[in-house]
């Protein structure tokens, strides 16, 4: 595993050069310049408030989204510029794709909430997305557990089932990135469990950042780890590295006493 | 002790004043139900909904003033609704509560709401029956109507947009779903319980309008050939037996608890449909 070769990583997929993303007047995150390896799983931690969900949401444009808010600086995602104004939204997010906090499965049946998407990626043929459904289900280990009800609604499935479900539905687009924000925070213990083991077993198939308050969490999935802090008004990376070294021998003062559980 | 005997008593009268308020008003209610259904009740049947009214409507029934109402409304609603529908969009999804644009249409909406529908009517009479020369119609009172209802379908189809949360369409473009297929799959049917009540309220107030369509789809009793004829709401026809007719106002009663019938009728339907599809209390919205 990479934490053992600390200076050798794979290619770099995200690289972000002084990045900043501003709401209105007040910056979220300032200068952060992290390059996000393919193929590893990328964890951000840091205190509440320092722009961990911001800098994930401007990985795939959905910034744009919220009025007054503006990306500066440079974001390339495998060497094109992605804050753009040409960049096609539409394709980067099929590449990228995102699970946020808390589940958010659509008010459909579980089946519809895989279709529908795919549909609008111009999936037509009923047998290709009934493979997919399946696939895509299997592949977040819910294949089994629900095979029965795909035309039960969704919202009646259990938060941790919902969680895997939005995993699954993400996953049914085949992106090359997924961005995960806290997936397993608004989950009970045994199907946080389930997700984190989920993740680990994406390794190497799809580039993965992930934010986590659980320091625990992103020292067992994680192979780089990143780390934000609040600093003059503003969220900055002050530390990024593999697990071993920010973990082992962080340089950042800050950084030593958070892992240690001093600070944060 | 002797604070807290005097919170327990305030309580009570609280409780008292809020028991009675409610009661009154389910009061007023009943005992308008109960005039009309006493009063009015005895002249409605088949026969009444069906017939042609005869001797200034003092005999005979409504079958013309009911086809006449019923298609002011549909006209109304057939052009408020896609214009409605297009407007709370554009409102609630491509201009922020704070823009100057949004500002300016939500007021101008506001004040055109509490627009006397007296008002509607002489605009409407100006407006469609002479400067484009629709005369006296169902046209020109479904037009007229559907510019009186719009400010509060507008306003309530905008809310239910608004209070869908924005997780939805965060987790859809983070699909890379495009804005149209957003809109139309995910919060058109999210929104749907408001434009239920927003088309309630619309098609209540349309249906038991009088002053906007005495000017504008007029007086006249018979079955209306086509949307250009004039013809004669429910409303302006309690109106007319009760104020202008002499011995009309039992024919007046039947009427009027048609008239409330009807609004009973589309106000538990919308619930219903709403109930059905939504699974959601149209009274909790
Ligand atoms: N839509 C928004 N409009 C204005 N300010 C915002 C918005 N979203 C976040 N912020 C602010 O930006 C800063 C960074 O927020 P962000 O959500 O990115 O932090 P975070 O690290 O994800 O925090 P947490 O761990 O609590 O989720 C915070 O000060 C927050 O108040
Ligand atoms: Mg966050």
């Amino acid at each position: 595993m990479s934490s053992e070769h600390p200076t050798e990583g794979n290619e770099a997929l995200f690289e972000a050069e002084n990045l900043t993303l501003v709401y209105g007047d007040t910056p979220a995150f300032e200068g952060v310049s992290l390059s996000i390896p393919a193929g590893e799983i990328t964890a951000l931690v840091g205190p509440s408030g320092c722009g961990k969900t911001s800098f994930l949401m401007s990985l795939n444009r959905l910034s744009d989204l919220v009025p007054n808010c503006r990306v500066t600086g440079s974001l390339r995602l495998g060497g094109q510029d992605i804050l753009s104004s040409e960049v096609d939204l539409i394709a980067l997010r099929r590449r990228v794709g995102m699970i946020f906090q808390k589940p958010n499965a659509f008010p459909f049946s579980i089946r519809k909430n895989l279709t529908f998407p795919l549909q609008e990626h111009g999936v037509r043929d009923r047998d290709k997305l009934a493979t997919l459904v399946e696939a895509s289900l299997r592949d977040v280990g819910l294949w089994d557990e629900i095979k029965d009800r795909l035309d039960a609604p969704a919202l009646s499935l259990s938060g941790g089932q919902q969680q895997r479900l939005c995993l699954a539905r993400a996953l049914a687009l085949k992106p090359e990135v997924l961005l995960l924000d806290e997936p397993c925070s608004a989950l009970d213990p045994l199907s946080s469990g389930v997700v984190e083991d989920l993740i680990v077993s994406l390794r190497g198939r799809y580039t993965i950042v992930i934010v986590t308050h659980n320091l625990a969490q992103a020292r067992r999935v994680a192979d780089q780890v990143a780390v934000f802090w609040v600093q003059g008004g503003a969220g900055r990376l002050i530390e990024s590295g593999s697990v071993g070294q920010v973990f082992e021998d962080p340089q950042d003062e800050l950084t030593r006493s958070y892992v240690t559980g001093q600070r944060g | 002790m002797d604070s807290l005997a005097r919170s327990q008593r305030g309580e009570k009268l609280a409780q008292v004043v809020m028991w009675s308020s409610a009661a009154l008003v389910s009061a007023v209610f009943l005992w308008m139900l109960s005039d009309l259904v006493t009063n009015g009740l005895g002249r409605v049947s088949w026969e009444f909904l069906t017939s042609s009214p005869s001797d200034s409507g003092r005999a005979g029934g409504i079958g013309p003033i009911v086809v006449s109402t019923l298609l002011i409304v549909s006209v109304a609603m057939v052009v408020a609704i896609p214009i409605g529908v297009g407007t709370a969009v554009y409102l609630a999804e491509f201009t922020s509560t704070e823009s100057l644009l949004g500002r300016l249409v939500r007021r101008s909406l506001d004040v055109l709401a509490g627009v006397p529908s007296i008002v509607f009517g002489l605009f409407g009479s100006a407006f469609f029956c002479k400067t484009l020369g629709l005369g006296f119609s169902i046209l020109s009172g479904g037009l007229t109507l559907a510019c009186m209802v719009l400010p509060i379908l507008i306003r309530s189809v905008e809310v239910g947009f608004r209070e869908i949360p924005d997780h939805y369409r965060l987790s859809a473009a983070a699909l890379g779903l495009s804005r149209t297929s957003t809109l139309l799959h995910l919060l058109l049917p999210a929104a749907a319980p408001g434009l239920a009540v927003g088309l309630v309220l619309g098609i209540g107030r349309a249906a038991a309008e009088t002053a906007a369509l005495i000017f504008t789809s007029g007086y006249v009793d018979r079955t209306p050939e086509s949307v250009l004829d004039s013809g004669r709401a429910l409303s302006v026809h309690i109106f007319d037996l009760s104020m202008n007719v002499p011995g009309g106002t039992p024919n007046a009663y039947a009427a009027a608890l048609v008239l409330l019938g009807l609004l009973l009728l589309i106000n538990g339907a919308a619930s219903g449909l709403a109930h059905r599809w939504l699974g959601r209390n149209i009274a909790t919205l």
